[in-house]
């Protein structure tokens, strides 16, 4: 990264950052602390949140050398990782569906994690990498998809605001953040699903799955999916594609969150353990095939190699 | 990633009152790819003392045929079944022998000895990878998820429990600990060892 421009440029996030500081620092006869912490969204009045930075000349170096990022794995602190997320675009709306596996190392920090951040009644986002990152810019996305309604008098597109996370972590790029999101959502255009990521990618598409166990999942996703799904038959898929990934990928799994985003906005369907679901199935759901998903359970009695429980 | 935990699995034993238990979970992984759920690394050694070995799969095969052979040969000289005491230090010094190109393997045993007056004494004992001999009192653990195995054994071992109490514990201690833990899990295997028999069950474990 080109340091010296940085730091003397007026556009970048550093330079927004200086200059917010500089402004909250003559106008406020009150010190920052005296209304809490400045990353809080008290501040969004003066254009960009501030963060306070490691008083050292490269900040961002500084972050690299104890965090975890693409290029060095083994790192000191650990920020969650393994993740299955999936979202997909179908005749009914979109579906969308994480695991809720948080871990640090091989250790299990959690199984109980949120994974799919309700942004407003008719966008969803999905955490996968840093949850920090994801948890803190998709509620900020929040705010300002609340502020785009009141001064257009029209609710933003989901396009829009996909285009305003993404170019919001492009303009910290560099700087550690880690997050590969899908923003999920029901506008005048229809249903749509956008992959936004931390290095600044945007794509539009109808099918996607983010994480350490997406290769799990789009293995089921892509031999089940197609356009014209009944509502019952796209839920299922997206349950069978968490379980698939929980299953097979150690740093996913615990329970599956499955919502659907129709007209008239998202719908929490429902949270499935994910064990439950390979012995037992779903439970009583529409789509469901009514026995469990392993593979053991599902060819019990086919062969003599695996006989039926009650004559072994 | 560290070569102790690519194919990851956990083993740990407890001793109860003239009873001893060992138990494993079944997962055999690439890294975080899980590959069997239907993995073994807990072996007979005579009726009396059964092996655990956690670590690298292509060693918990090779060491399994390693002590079969050193086993018999210990049967066939001395014309009498290899006493609990004795291999363990067998399992020491083979360890040992690859003092600077070890196994991957950090072997757990437990068996039932019989003292000359005819009572028996229950039995475990743990090593590290090169052979540093831990005979414990209490329970042992190695594998993955170790850190967790302890946490739990720690607080639920109780001592001079019954089979039947010593197969609880054991059984939810492993549960617990594994689902804490990304590399153990998907089943589990406990033996009870008592003096006139083994009993053997598979456990329903968390598949994710």
């Amino acid at each position: 990264m080109n340091t010296f421009a940085t730091k003397f440029s007026t556009t970048s996030a550093v330079g927004q950052l200086r200059k917010a500081q500089k402004l909250a620092a003559e106008e406020d006869e009150f010190s920052d602390a005296a209304w809490g912490s400045e990353a809080g969204f008290g501040n969004v009045a003066k254009g960009a949140p501030s963060f306070t930075v490691p008083a050292i000349p490269d900040p961002a170096a500084f972050l690299r050398l104890h965090t975890d990022d693409h290029a060095d794995p083994s790192c000191r602190i650990k920020i969650q990782h393994g993740t299955t997320t999936l979202a997909f675009r179908f005749q009914g709306g979109v579906i969308v569906a994480v695991d809720s596996r948080a871990t640090a190392g091989s250790y299990i920090a959690s199984g109980t994690v949120k994974k799919v951040i309700e942004i407003n009644p008719y966008l969803l986002g999905t955490m996968a990498g840093g949850a920090a990152d994801c948890q803190y810019w998709e509620t900020y996305l929040g705010m300002h998809c609340r502020l785009h309604e009141l001064r257009n008098r029209e609710r933003i597109s989901v396009s829009a605001a996909s285009k305003y996370l993404s170019n919001l972590v492009y303009s910290y790029k560099g700087m550690g953040l880690s997050m590969g999101t899908m923003i999920c959502g029901w506008d005048k255009t229809g249903p749509a699903v956008f992959y936004v990521d931390s290095d600044g990618t945007r794509l539009k598409g109808d099918l996607f799955s983010v994480g350490s166990g997406s290769t799990f999942a789009y293995g089921v996703l892509d031999q089940g999916y197609h356009w014209d799904l009944t509502d019952a038959e796209a839920q299922e898929l997206g349950r069978r594609s968490i379980y698939a990934a929980g299953h097979r990928d150690a740093f996913s799994g615990n329970t599956c969150n499955l919502y659907h985003v129709k007209e008239d906005g998202w719908h929490f369907i429902g949270n499935y353990d994910v064990s439950k679901m390979h012995y037992d199935g779903p439970g009583n759901v529409p789509g469901a095939p009514g026995h469990g998903y392993g593979y053991d359970i599902r060819v019990e009695g086919r062969s003599s190699a695996n006989p039926p429980e009650a004559s072994s | 990633m560290s070569i102790m935990e690519l194919n990851g699995g956990s083993v740990i034993a407890m001793v109860g009152k003239d009873c001893v238990a060992i138990a494993a979970d079944m997962r055999l992984g690439n890294q975080a790819l899980g590959i069997s759920s239907k993995f073994e690394r807990i072996f007979p050694v005579t009726d009396r003392i059964y092996l655990g070995l956690p670590g690298l799969a292509t060693d918990v095969a090779t060491l399994r045929e390693r002590f079969r052979f050193r086993v018999n040969m210990y049967t066939i000289k001395e014309e009498r079944e290899i006493q609990p005491e004795t291999f363990a230090h067998l399992v020491s010094s083979t360890l040992y022998e690859h003092r600077f190109g070890p196994y991957f393997i950090e072997p757990v045993m437990a068996g039932i000895s019989k003292t000359p007056s005819g009572a028996v004494k229950p039995f475990i004992a743990a090593t590290d990878l090169i052979g540093c001999l831990n005979f414990a009192k209490d329970f042992v653990v190695a594998g993955t998820a170790s850190t967790k195995l302890y946490g739990v054994a720690e607080g639920l071992w109780e001592p001079d429990l019954e089979p039947e109490d010593l197969f609880e514990t054991i059984s939810q201690t492993l549960l617990n600990a594994t689902d804490r833990d990304a590399f153990s899990g998907w089943g589990c295997i406990v033996h009870i060892i008592t003096k006139d028999k083994v009993v053997t069950r598979t456990l329903k474990g968390r598949m994710d």
